[in-house]
């Protein structure tokens, strides 16, 4: 399926990464976004509510967080593709409603600018410290995918892929951005609409009398309805059987999350993308993502004048983590070096990824401003000692 | 002495008459004897049975709670959400598709208590929703803790000693909010409240009526007041039916009076109304409406 050119801003543009986000969800068909203001995520909102009214979608500013990532499951269901957009404060008032579009199964995309935390922290500067949070913040066991751009141009590219995988998977799909990227503005261009390819939805082709709402296809995805169409489908974040209802066994549940949990899991090949650089001779390799990955670029340049061997991994998909990947070059490699905004968080699953095959060296960064690149460098410095 | 009285059998009735629109698969239901909220979707039934909506417009979403449960068992698309989120989601189903009717059926602690910023929003945008709100006083699924309706003095497993909070008056809430029809019932008054679903199913903008239901297992007991006919006949004693009454005067002070009836049926312009209304003064033709899902 291909985009629709009337929501297509096709051409060369100059845009801060949260316009360019907003450009994406457009492209992607987006028709419903709920929002509540929030630094430094507000201009995707803003441009959304100046773009809808011409091609055809619904903008609505809600009460609150809870209430915006609450609506954008009941959106879902109504056959609407579904966005919302926030920074840390209201990204962990979202939790409870997250966990809601996981358990339902809602397609919809939630777009996080990160900004320096804990609580109201720093609101017009960068951090990276949700990382942990968009994966593991609502309650009980579940998976997610989530996405970190590193440019306006990405931002774009990357909202659209968001749609995608959150209409394949019918899962809760995250764009985790930062304040960095978020206000960098750039060259953005934008292909023509029948350059960009869209995941349709996937609705049932069974009659209401054969349909189970909630038993998976081969990829362990359900097929969807949507409300009013005569299939008087039962939704309840409640755990529930294939039928939808509410069940309170262990069997159930375990039949349920373990199905919610796998279908990630269990396609994550298809999911997970990364980029390498250097990566066949490597002595040590660069781990990064988002903003982290283009202010490491001087300290890997250096580096390598200085004769060290660096490699590069630059996570596209960050939920979920490529392990294997990570593995496997782990028994390659003498060290990974992991610059985040956070006190470490993604560097967590390099470890427990690497099996302790290589050592795993976190340049911690506590948000508020990006690394200095001389600090990566001395790590890297370090790393190949 | 009368006479005895000939019985005449009654043809016996294979169907329930509400199995139109429950799911008969999932019955029993888990609702205690005498509880209000089987009366009140006995009301709602009623209303469904009588309005042209067609039944697969209509969608139904609950929050948490014992009324929370109400999605579960009826047999239209019914969502069972999170706790106080029922408005939201609604407003997230009824913007995604303009088509559909959206009811939000559930309790007093969910939609007031925790909820209560939304409702209060819902009702401010005039949003296309009909709230039916079970009102029994209480958190009765969690065992009966105090709520933002308790009357002051009742007892409750959280405030033991009697309530010193002053409960909100809901009708008022809503209508001062913005709410376009505003109605309180007791489960006694079934024809009414089930008049009084109907009109709001057919009515515009955002609906709001109170059902005042028993609660025989944690509210009555811990209050001492008998068992759930004891509390129908309270109701049938203490219900005052006053139309149109000033929502000021609707507070419900601990086994007082309880005035009922319809308060608020005005016409506004809905969220939706408003929103295309305005962009098609401002951009003529230029705005294009969104209608809902194409397919």
């Amino acid at each position: 399926m291909k985009a629709n050119s009337k929501n297509v801003l096709t051409g060369s543009h100059y845009l801060d990464g949260d316009h360019a986000c907003a450009e994406g969800a457009l492209a992607a068909g987006c028709n419903f976004v709920a929002g509540y203001p929030i630094t430094p995520s507000t201009e995707v909102v803003e441009r959304i509510s100046e773009r809808f009214p011409f091609v055809g979608g619904i903008f609505i500013q809600m009460e609150d967080e809870l209430a915006s990532m609450a609506s954008l499951s009941g959106a879902a269901y109504a056959g609407a593709k579904a966005m919302t957009v926030t920074s840390g404060p209201g990204f962990s008032l979202m939790m409870e409603n997250i966990g809601l579009a996981a358990m339902l199964e809602a397609p919809c995309v939630i777009i996080n600018v990160q900004r320096g935390g804990p609580s109201t922290g720093l609101p017009t500067l960068p951090g990276q410290a949700d990382m942990m949070q968009v994966r593991w913040g609502s309650h009980g066991d579940y998976e997610i995918i989530a996405l970190s751009p590193n440019s306006p141009q990405e931002c774009f590219e990357f909202t659209i892929k968001a749609f995608n995988l959150a209409e394949k998977y019918r899962v809760p799909t995250f764009v985790m951005t930062d304040e960095c990227v978020g206000h960098m503005t750039e060259k953005v261009v934008i292909p023509p609409a029948d350059q960009i390819e869209l995941e349709p939805r996937r609705y049932t082709k069974l009659p209401p009398e054969e349909y189970l709402p909630f038993k998976p296809e081969k990829d362990l995805v359900p097929d969807m309805v949507r409300a009013g169409k005569g299939y008087r489908i039962h939704v309840t974040g409640l755990t529930h059987d294939e039928k939808g209802y509410p069940v309170m066994h262990w069997q159930t549940q375990e039949k349920l999350v373990r199905r919610l949990v796998e279908k990630i899991r269990l396609n994550s090949d298809k999911i997970i993308e990364f980029e390498e650089e250097q990566i066949d001779d490597a002595e040590v390799v660069l781990l990064s993502y988002g903003i982290s990955s283009r202010v490491a670029i001087p300290a890997i340049q250096k580096a390598r004048k200085e004769g060290i061997k660096v490699g590069v991994l630059r996570l596209i998909v960050v939920w979920p983590f490529p392990e294997k990947k990570v593995f496997e070059l782990a028994k390659k490699v003498k060290a990974f070096v992991v610059p985040e905004m956070n006190y470490g968080q993604m560097v967590l699953e390099v470890e427990r990824a690497a099996k302790g095959q290589a050592e795993v060296f976190l340049v911690p960064h506590g948000g508020g401003w990006v690394h200095d690149p001389e600090d990566i460098y001395k790590v890297i410095k370090e790393a190949v000692k | 002495m009368k006479d005895a009285q000939v019985v005449k059998e009654a043809p016996i009735k294979e169907d329930h008459p509400m199995e139109k629109i429950l799911r008969m698969d999932r019955i029993p239901h888990i609702w205690c004897s005498t509880c209000g909220i089987g009366t009140a979707l006995t009301a709602f039934a009623t209303a469904l049975g009588k309005t042209d909506i067609p039944l697969d417009n209509i969608c139904v979403v609950s929050g948490i709670g014992c009324s929370g449960r109400i999605a579960g068992y009826i047999k239209l698309d019914s969502f069972h959400s999170t706790h106080g989120r029922a408005i939201p989601f609604a407003t997230g189903l009824k913007l995604g598709n303009p088509k559909l009717k959206l009811v939000v059926f559930s309790g007093d602690g969910d939609i007031a208590g925790i909820g209560g910023n939304h409702l209060i929003h819902a009702a401010r945008r005039n949003m296309d929703l009909v709230v039916l709100c079970i009102n029994n006083f209480i958190y009765a699924m969690t065992g009966g803790q105090a709520a933002a309706t308790t009357p002051l003095t009742a007892n409750t497993s959280t405030s033991p000693y009697g309530c010193y909070e002053q409960p909100f008056n809901l009708p008022h809430l809503a209508a001062s909010c913005g709410a376009v029809y505003v109605a309180r019932w007791t489960c006694l008054h079934v024809r009414r409240l089930a008049k009084s679903i109907n009109e709001a199913l057919n009515k515009k903008g955002f609906s709001f009526i109170e059902i005042i239901a028993p609660c025989s297992t944690i509210y009555a007991r811990r209050n001492r007041l008998g068992d759930g006919l004891s509390l129908m006949k309270f109701y049938h004693d203490n219900s005052i039916i006053k139309h149109g009454a000033d929502t000021r005067e609707l507070d419900i002070s601990y086994q007082k009076k309880i005035i009922v009836g319809k308060f608020v049926d005005i016409e506004r312009p809905t969220f939706l109304d408003s929103m295309n209304e305005w962009y098609r003064k401002q951009f003529g033709e230029k705005y294009i409406e969104y209608g809902g899902p194409s397919d």
